[in-house]
């Protein structure tokens, strides 16, 4: 019984033999493809008599040998076949009868790239409007809550501050320690040839106060905390469980992106402080391990040559960075649509966006902060 | 039902004995008996909470429970191999309770997708069959090229009944199929899943909570209370059982409703 689907062809009429199922589709498809090109679909001469076993897959060849419509009236031109193989290609007919193929548009490569370059710049300058006008949102409505102690969500703000500062300060810690014996290293190498071996002292100091500290800590923040903001309102967002904010007359900004922003902007400066303490004692390990400098030289001469304006300007630079990651990671989750693909989209969007902003923000102040002579 | 096929002489296509579901201190399920049989529609009912759809999820394997046996197509699920598993789980269609379409594919991608993974059919001839499961399961030509977020519950609900169909199952279960329908759009898809039960000689495991489902398209009922099958067998011996839960959820104004609306002459 079990003999692979086929049809026989004698003086002119077809004989559907076989198994006509699914593990043998590619093989019927190619013979009723064949056939195809040389008769109409139409029932005529076909002989159904040797079908052995049917499914779903074998009916829509059958379809394709004999038509929709001619399926559908099976019971007049095959009525000797079992009624449950009736009723599959009777069904299988009057669904497909008046059922028409998707129309799939031409793809014309170079209009098509033009568009896309097109939709690509308009998305960018959207981008930066949405972002503009999300920070002003977010401004309007701290300006609004600052002055009504009774609006604050301290829950809310000790809860993120707990998940964006205390979780992350291991990393960071770790992260900083080990650029900062790094760049003692650095130091130590270049410098060895001039004999000023211990300007790495400065080196460190200097590169950790200034720029490293609130650098490495606000790109790890936006690889941690904007994508999880991100997510988090993404998925509240494809739930509509941010419509259920709204509709309850509560405002999501100052419900959900208040307290994610002000503990950034708590969390930041605390972060690069450790970052700053951290880095400058990987630092000085090497110092103490590779160059012969100890510890109580090492501070020494950090009481000496390094001036407290170094880690003012470091650490001012902090909560700006703050705000900026914690707006963008949340901005991201309000766009997310419905879908998986968009909420992946938008929290790559948002890691790139806020590395890129502070990145791109770090070297605009120290252009300024040079020109200023600070 | 005229369309009653089930007799108690046919060996059943699933057999659960003794099932037990827990978590922690939780238990779900206790000594659970439930039989399927070849070309029925079972409709599976109970209570939020009484563990209809963690049975759904024993059976199709998702869930491993905590004791028991589940014999499907006369082999022990539990005791197979996981490539035995898998051969044994391709015979099985589910449709879950919210559609669970892939949101990146189009439905005529995702119907394909098993089409490609397991049958290893070309993209092309894996899209056109496709097509024509959708087709099948009520939808029109051009929706075959959208995405699941441009589609209504029930379009979406019919092109996961689609999907379920791909492999052309044996066995198809559905997690509520008519919850979130209009009544038009649910009474629609009860004929649809008679349709392709008599057309493709399904066996259907339905949960539901949904009445005129149970009137219209099951042919025996089984009802789950206190973590066992209290009764399962057509509908009016169902309904006569003497349990409150059954008098409350059969006879209660929406019971009555459906049961006049499928039988509107044997009212006085």
């Amino acid at each position: 019984m079990t003999e692979p689907g086929h049809i026989d062809q004698q003086d002119g009429r077809l004989a559907i033999a076989g198994d006509w199922t699914l593990v043998h589709y590619a093989a019927l498809k190619r013979q009723v493809e064949r056939l195809a090109k040389a008769r109409e679909p139409s029932p005529e001469g076909v002989d159904l008599d040797g079908l052995a076993a049917l499914d779903t897959a074998g009916a829509v060849l059958l379809m394709e040998l004999v038509g929709a419509g001619p399926l559908a009236a099976i019971d007049d031109w095959a009525p000797d076949l079992p009624e449950s193989r009736r009723a599959l290609l009777r069904t299988l007919g009057e669904a497909m009868a008046d059922n028409r193929p998707p129309e799939v548009r031409p793809v014309r490569p170079l209009r098509d790239t033009l568009a896309r370059t097109g939709q690509l710049v308009e998305g960018l300058w959207q981008q930066q409007r949405q972002l503009l006008g999300f920070i002003g949102q977010v401004l309007a409505t701290l300006a609004v809550t600052a002055w009504r102690p009774s609006r604050w969500r301290l829950t809310s703000v000790v809860a993120q501050l707990h998940q964006t500062g205390l979780n992350a300060l291991p990393i960071v810690a770790l992260l900083t320690f080990l650029v900062g014996a790094v760049v003692a290293f650095l130091g130590a190498t270049v410098l060895r040839d001039f004999g000023a071996t211990i300007y790495t002292v400065n080196l460190v100091a200097f590169a950790f106060l200034r720029e490293f500290g609130v650098l490495l800590a606000a790109i790890l923040l936006a690889g941690r905390t904007a994508s999880a903001f991100t997510a988090q309102l993404g998925a509240m967002k494809a739930n509509e469980e941010l419509d259920a904010v709204r509709t309850l007359g509560l405002d999501p900004i100052e419900l959900l992106v208040l307290p994610r922003v002000l503990a950034m902007m708590l969390t930041l400066p605390i972060l690069t402080f450790v970052g700053m303490l951290s880095g400058m004692l990987g630092g000085a390990l090497v110092c103490l391990l590779a160059l012969d400098i100890s510890l109580f030289q090492f501070v020494a001469i950090l009481q000496r040559d390094i001036p407290l304006e170094h880690f003012l300007v470091g650490l001012s630079k902090a909560p700006i960075f703050a705000f900026l990651v914690a707006v963008i990671g949340c901005l991201e989750g309000f766009k997310v649509s419905g879908s998986a693909q968009s909420v992946g989209e938008h929290t790559t969007s948002s890691v790139v966006q806020s590395i890129f902003v502070v990145i791109l923000l770090d070297a605009v102040a120290a252009l300024f902060f040079m020109e200023m002579g600070w | 039902m005229s369309a009653t096929r089930a007799s108690r002489d046919d060996t059943p296509l699933i057999r659960v004995r003794g099932l037990a579901n827990r978590f922690g201190a939780h238990s779900v399920h206790q000594e659970l008996d439930l039989d399927l049989y070849p070309g029925e529609i079972l409709g599976v009912v109970g209570g939020s909470g009484t563990g209809k759809s963690v049975l759904l999820r024993s059976i199709v394997g998702l869930l491993r429970p905590s004791a028991g046996q589940i014999e499907v197509f006369g082999e022990d699920l539990l005791g197979l191999s996981a490539g035995d598993r898998s051969r044994v789980e391709r015979r099985f269609g589910v449709l879950f309770q919210r559609g669970a379409l892939f949101t990146s594919l189009t439905l005529q991608e995702n119907v394909a997708l098993p089409l490609i993974e397991h049958i290893g059919l070309s993209r092309t001839d894996a899209e056109a069959l496709a097509r024509v499961k959708l087709a099948l399961a009520g939808l029109p030509g051009e929706a075959a090229i959208k995405y699941p977020a441009e589609l209504s519950g029930g379009m979406i609900k019919r092109a996961a009944l689609a999907r379920a169909l791909a492999l052309d199952p044996e066995v198809l279960f559905l997690d509520e199929p008519t919850a979130g329908l209009d009544p038009i759009g649910a009474a629609a898809f009860d004929r649809l899943i008679l349709t392709l039960r008599d057309a493709l000689g399904l066996s259907v495991f339905l949960v539901t909570h949904d009445l005129d489902t149970l009137y219209t398209a099951c042919d025996r009922v089984a009802v789950l209370s206190r973590g066992r099958v209290l009764v399962a067998d057509r509908l009016d011996v169902v309904a006569a059982t003497d349990d409150d839960w059954i008098h409350d959820y059969f006879h209660g104004p929406r019971g009555r409703a459906a049961h006049e609306a499928a039988h509107p002459v044997e009212e006085p």
